[in-house]
């Protein structure tokens, strides 16, 4: 017990990385592999519901921290904690996975692999949330990019290659910035401790002289590098392009881990580092990040009512929906220290977790009729609901959470952005309004041509006759349903936990 | 049970009849409509015992029900939601529960309940009929229990609303209800017209509500509350009043009227959003009295009513109200006239009497509008259930007849029906009469002949005009259409065999026709009763306000034109129609008119296309694949062409030409031009060397002695 309370966030992050390397030694069963994946993805699952129950909200700053020694020569060191930020995307992690793991039993081609991969991305995101120290952060960062290189590469669909391809080499490339600033802390000021790094580099003299420029020149250099690394990973327009690509091809799976946890690291990135590190430059430039954030509320909300292909289209609705992330960490970072900046802020940490759920929800969903029909396009279907009322019932239900209906999670978090941000951006609040709009057009365009209209009878009969969705898809379903609804009627079952950790932290 | 704990429960039994329906009982018709008919009831019995207690509290206006929890956590404090219980919920609650009573009623009958199941039914389509020993039959709707689930979500969205204590959780009441709408009107989604009816529904009300989000968010962040209680306070109201916002010149208080305002106009179909509402009814008919009457747009009106103190802080925006208002009154009573189907007219009519009722909030008659919104209630939910009833009595002409070509909706096919469909006529009658306001007898007299006393009082001569116009037209084209429908001879075969519908359909029309005559009398003016009974409604509902509400004194003109407008209008349909026969014989056919004043159409060149190809074209091809993925794929040959540049005029030339290969050509020189002298003769080399010697010591010689 001792044991466990004093390195929970360790066995949290590091379980499913052993429980890989222990199935390269397994024989070579594929049922063996799925049921140990899976249940091995629960042991993190249970472990942060312990870490829920001695996390205390009340207390700001970070707990059950673990620090380790690591590169000394660097002075960096394994340093690890959560607040109720870091707190609520572990819990979606840790959620997420189990279920994808579960999304992807239907996986034939080379099980061990996948799973062994999988379990190594949920260690690498779960790496980036738990991180205390920033060269941990980003070699976490920069690992989690590779197992799902080899996913969208291995088992993605027709044109994988380039859409791997893409994905890893803007994603790469967008982070060099960040290395080098991550590099220029360190050399000024000889440790990677988050921690002290908040207080020192914010207490510099913006007169002083840095590397032969004004400390505000510098600053506002670096905090570019930081934004730009993690404005692609979220992404904002215009750097949103590899996002349709890479969801489009990845396996059904992999897209549930994409949109729902891998895009919120580009979000926690702006939380956890941009906003602390440059409070003054984050104030000065909240006009241009609103700008990107709102150019991708509408382009995204307008690009995926373009699309023809089902997957496609769902996966420019991530970018339209983070936006209002982005759009809240604008706001929030413009009136820091006010009421607005924390409900815009706590708006912005809820929208990711329920963004999570239900953009995991909906690529999962398209994944259940792809697999049966074999196509994606739009034009193909038509008309399905008598054919498979249950699952009808199931997409139009995540369709709505992410519309954003009241009475499920995204109306929530996205009332609480726009309120939030209005008062500091209010024309940008207001044009957002054209993209909250179109989020009604996009859905209910997928819904009308899959579910509604003339009976495309070639799925009704024969050979090619559509069959329901299964129980075990069911179950991958039913936490995501009950957690959009429970979030909608009372989110201060997390909203709490946020709200208090962004109070003391903004 | 506390009245506040009750007040929580109302809502409650329709949504866990939506759920129950949905995960477990939707194989079973009967069990599922149980749960709905049975959630209704329960509603509505917990509605009455509450508007019973309301009606015994003193001053309810001061002192009402209320009851709040946290719900929101917004930095240090909380977002409150609740509910709450005051002169206009209770009235409000009142006509909800009953009309959504009934229609859940009317829903078993109108679903042929008990009736075989189709030859050829297919879900999402409506049925079709079934042979049992060779007679065709009306049969069951496939998607039954489907049916009552949605309506019981409807249900809640409504309820939730009513209750709210709150804008926001007005406003989830207000968006549940536009999910259940846009999923009733598509209903039966195998038609192509009901799935874009739907697809229409939804998106018009979504601009509204856009509007009206950001309205709420505004609200919200200048007076850091979303609760009435709150933002009601009379120094809120100053605050908001006097603060200018630099936008129209508007103050606060007038930018969030305008922007609620706005929502409105898409709920309550007010132009230039009113286009949704008449393609709405391409879902069932209890959709409609749920959509039209009890409901959706009611809902609308609601919250104009409900956010009054604010709105009416702005004159600027209260002229704007009063504009759209009796600009949609008249507009589309306009429409209406040229109407062939049952249900339309009455969609347009509805457009039109919410008009009424907006132009009478725009103009401050607070009490009016109220009032006018419960008569058209229950009158309106009549009619449309009796139009349903109609139908469905034609339904049952043309199985009998086979013909399925004929229309049983186009009123032209009908003809004489007061003979077959007794109660449906009657009650329809007493519907129809009560829309257009006739005098005395009628609840949609009493509350007519008050907006437009209002108007005429306080100077509002435009409004009063147009609105009395548009009453005219709305008493001839309800004569029209209970001419066309109910009176003469049949017109075609199938009228002939028309039948009067089974009792769950007729009980809600009968206890319907009850409140359209006898709700008038509750709030009739002083001087029609002579003091003998109380205004009840003036003074429960007027005490809203604070500042109470003088009722108005007597004056001929307006009363002389509700009764010239109410009778006119029926004299001249009654006649004009009296001897019709075809569409062709109909003088009103002008196209401008049946075509909606081509709106459908300017709206889908103006908006509908433009979206689409700034979509599709813009945005996916232009810019995201075009210049965007284009910039980027330049860094692939970018990249390559800095690689090869490097290879082709460094690596190349420079270092494996010039210095590999160099060097070696070089070496390879050097041998080849000192090979002559490496003869293999000693003589030779000896000589060499002693040359060498004679250099390098002449040379040492010259550079350290020298």
């Amino acid at each position: 017990m001792e044991y466990l309370n004093t390195h929970l966030l360790s066995l949290i992050l590091f379980t499913p990385a052993v429980a890989a390397l222990i199935m390269l030694f397994m024989p070579n069963e594929a049922k063996l592999h799925r049921w140990f994946a899976f249940v091995a993805s629960l042991i993190p699952f249970l472990l942060t519901l312990v870490l829920w129950s001695r996390f205390d909200p009340n207390v700001a700053g970070f707990q059950l921290e673990e620090k380790y020694v690591w590169y000394e020569a660097l002075n960096s060191s394994f340093h690890l904690g959560v607040d109720g930020i870091s707190f609520s995307m572990v819990l979606l992690t840790t959620l997420l996975t189990p279920l994808a793991i579960l999304a992807s039993f239907s996986v034939t081609d080379r099980v061990k692999p996948y799973m062994m991969l999988f379990l190594f991305l949920e260690t690498g995101m779960l790496g980036v949330f738990l991180a205390l120290d920033l060269l941990i952060f980003f070699v976490f960062w920069e690992i989690g990019l590779v197992p799902m290189y080899f996913l969208i590469n291995q088992w993605g669909s027709a044109n994988k290659d380039y859409a791997s391809l893409k994905f890893m080499i803007y994603t790469m490339g967008g982070s060099l910035g960040l290395l080098l600033a991550v590099q220029m802390l360190g050399v000024l000021f000889g440790s990677y401790d988050l921690v002290s790094l908040y207080q020192n580099w914010n207490a510099l003299n913006p007169g002083a002289m840095l590397l032969g420029m004004p400390v505000a020149t510098v600053k506002s250099i670096a905090f570019w590098a930081f934004a730009i690394a993690f404005a692609v990973k979220v992404p904002i327009w215009p750097f949103h392009t590899w996002l349709p690509d890479a969801h489009t091809e990845a396996p059904t799976a992999g897209s549930m881990i994409l949109a729902g946890v891998l895009l919120k690291l580009g979000a926690y990135g702006f939380i956890r580092l941009v906003l602390p590190l440059y409070p003054v430059e984050a104030k000065i430039f909240a006009g241009a990040l609103a700008f990107l954030a709102v150019a991708a509320i509408v382009f995204g909300a307008f690009g995926s009512f373009g699309q023809t292909d089902f997957k496609r289209l769902v996966a420019y609705s991530s970018v339209n929906h983070m936006g209002f992330v982005v759009l809240g960490i604008a706001a929030a970072g413009l009136a820091a220290g006010t009421t607005d900046a924390h409900i815009a802020m706590s708006g912005a940490v809820l929208q990711m977790f329920n963004h999570g759920l239900s953009a995991a929800g909906m690529f999962f969903l398209v994944g259940v009729i792809y697999e049966r029909t074999h196509t994606r396009n739009l034009d193909d279907f038509g008309g399905l609901f008598p054919v498979v009322p249950i699952y009808g019932g199931i997409l139009i239900f995540t369709s709505m959470a992410s519309l954003g209906l009241p009475g499920l999670n995204g109306f929530v978090s996205e009332f609480m952005i726009v309120r939030g941000s209005y008062q500091p951006l209010t024309v940008y609040t207001a044009i957002s309004m054209l993209g909250l709009l179109f989020t009604g057009a996009y859905i209910l365009k997928g819904i009308k041509k899959v579910l509604h209209g003339p009976m495309n009878e070639h799925w009704a009969h024969g050979e090619h006759k559509l069959t329901e969705i299964n129980i075990r898809e069911v179950i991958v379903m039913a936490p995501l349903m009950a957690l959009m609804l429970l979030t909608g009627l009372w989110p201060l079952w997390i909203l709490d936990i946020i709200n208090k950790a962004v109070t003391a932290l903004f | 049970m506390t009245t506040e704990l009750l007040i929580w429960l109302i809502p409650l039994p329709p949504a866990l009849a939506f759920f129950l329906i949905v995960l477990f009982t939707n194989r079973s018709k009967m069990l599922s409509h149980t749960l709905g008919v049975g959630a209704a009831f329960l509603s509505w019995l917990g509605g009455m015992v509450i508007f019973a207690r309301a009606l015994g509290v003193e001053h309810l206006a001061e002192h009402p029900f209320e009851s709040a929890v946290n719900w929101l956590a917004t930095g240090d404090s909380y977002l409150k939601i609740g509910v709450l219980l005051d002169p206009l919920s209770a009235t409000t609650l009142f006509f909800v529960a009953w009309t959504i009573f009934m229609i859940f009623l009317y829903s078993v009958g109108y679903h042929n309940f008990g009736q075989p199941e189709g030859d050829h039914d297919h879900a999402g389509l409506p049925p079709h009929g079934a042979t049992v020993h060779g007679h065709t039959v009306p049969s069951v709707e496939p998607m039954y229990s489907r049916f009552f689930a949605f309506l019981a979500l409807f249900a809640f969205g409504m309820y939730v609303l009513v209750v709210s204590d709150n804008v926001l959780t007005m406003f989830v009441g207000w968006e549940i209800m536009g999910l259940c709408s846009y999923l009733l009107i598509g209903f039966w989604y195998g038609k192509e017209s009901a799935r874009n009816a739907a697809i229409k529904a939804f998106m018009t009300t979504r601009v509204g509500d856009v509007f009206m989000l950001l309205g709420i968010a505004f609200l919200y962040s200048v007076t850091g509350s979303l609760s009435f209680k709150d933002i009601f306070r009379e120094e809120v109201l100053h605050a908001l009043a006097s603060v200018p916002t630099g936008i129209l010149g508007l103050s606060a208080a007038g930018l969030i009227g305008l922007l609620l305002f706005i929502g409105t106009i898409g709920k309550s179909a007010q132009f230039p959003l009113h286009v949704w509402l008449p393609d709405a009814m391409e879902g069932p008919t209890p959709v409609s009295a749920m959509i039209h009457a009890a409901t959706m747009v009611s809902a609308g009106v609601y919250a104009v009513i409900r956010m009054f103190p604010i709105i009416s802080l702005d004159e600027k925006t209260m002229t704007f109200v009063a504009f759209i208002g009796a600009f949609t009154a008249l507009f589309a009573a306009t429409i209406a006239v040229a109407q062939n189907d049952i249900k339309r007219v009455l969609a347009y009519s509805t457009i039109s009497q919410l008009g009424f009722m907006i132009a009478a909030l725009g103009i401050h008659a607070y009490v009016a509008a109220t009032f006018h919104l419960v008569t058209h209630a229950f009158f309106k939910a009549l009619l449309f259930l009796g139009s349903g009833s109609v139908i469905h009595g034609m339904e049952h002409g043309v199985l009998h007849t086979g013909n399925h070509k004929v229309d049983p909706q186009d009123m032209f096919n009908m003809g004489g029906l007061r003979k077959k469909m007794p109660i449906t006529f009657w009650t329809f009658l007493v519907g129809g009469f009560a829309l257009s306001g006739f005098p005395v007898l009628t609840a949609g007299f009493w509350s007519k002949d008050e907006i437009l006393a209002d108007a005429w009082a306080h100077g509002h001569t435009i409004v009063f005009f147009t609105l009395a116009f548009a009453a005219f037209l709305t008493a001839f084209y309800t004569m029209r259409q209970i001419t066309l429908t109910f009176l003469g001879e049949a017109r075609t075969e199938e009228a002939k065999h028309a039948q009067e519908t089974p009792w769950t359909m007729t009980t809600p029309l009968v206890v319907l026709s009850v409140f359209a005559v006898g709700y008038g009398w509750v709030g009739m003016p002083h001087w029609a009763t002579g003091g003998l009974v109380p205004n009840w409604f003036h003074e429960f509902v007027g005490s809203m306000l604070h500042e109470h509400a003088e009722e108005l004194a007597f004056n001929i003109v307006p009363l002389a034109t509700s009764l010239f407008v109410a009778l006119g209008g029926l004299t001249l349909g009654y006649f004009a129609y009296r001897n019709v026969r075809s569409s062709a014989e109909d003088r009103l056919q002008i196209s401008v008119l049946k075509n909606k004043w081509y709106f459908d159409e300017l709206y889908n060149f103006l908006f509908i296309k433009p979206a689409i190809w700034f979509s599709e074209v813009f945005v996916s091809k232009w810019m995201d694949q075009g210049v965007i993925d284009g910039i980027l794929h330049l860094f692939g040959p970018a990249t390559g062409g800095v690689g090869g540049a490097i290879r082709n005029y460094i690596d190349l030339p420079v270092i494996n030409r010039f210095f590999g290969d160099g060097s070696a050509e070089v070496t390879w020189w050097f041998g080849k031009n000192l090979r002559p002298i490496q003869t293999g003769r000693i003589q030779q080399y000896l000589l060499l060397t002693l040359i060498v010697i004679f250099v390098i010591s002449g040379l040492l010689y010259f550079l350290l002695m020298a």
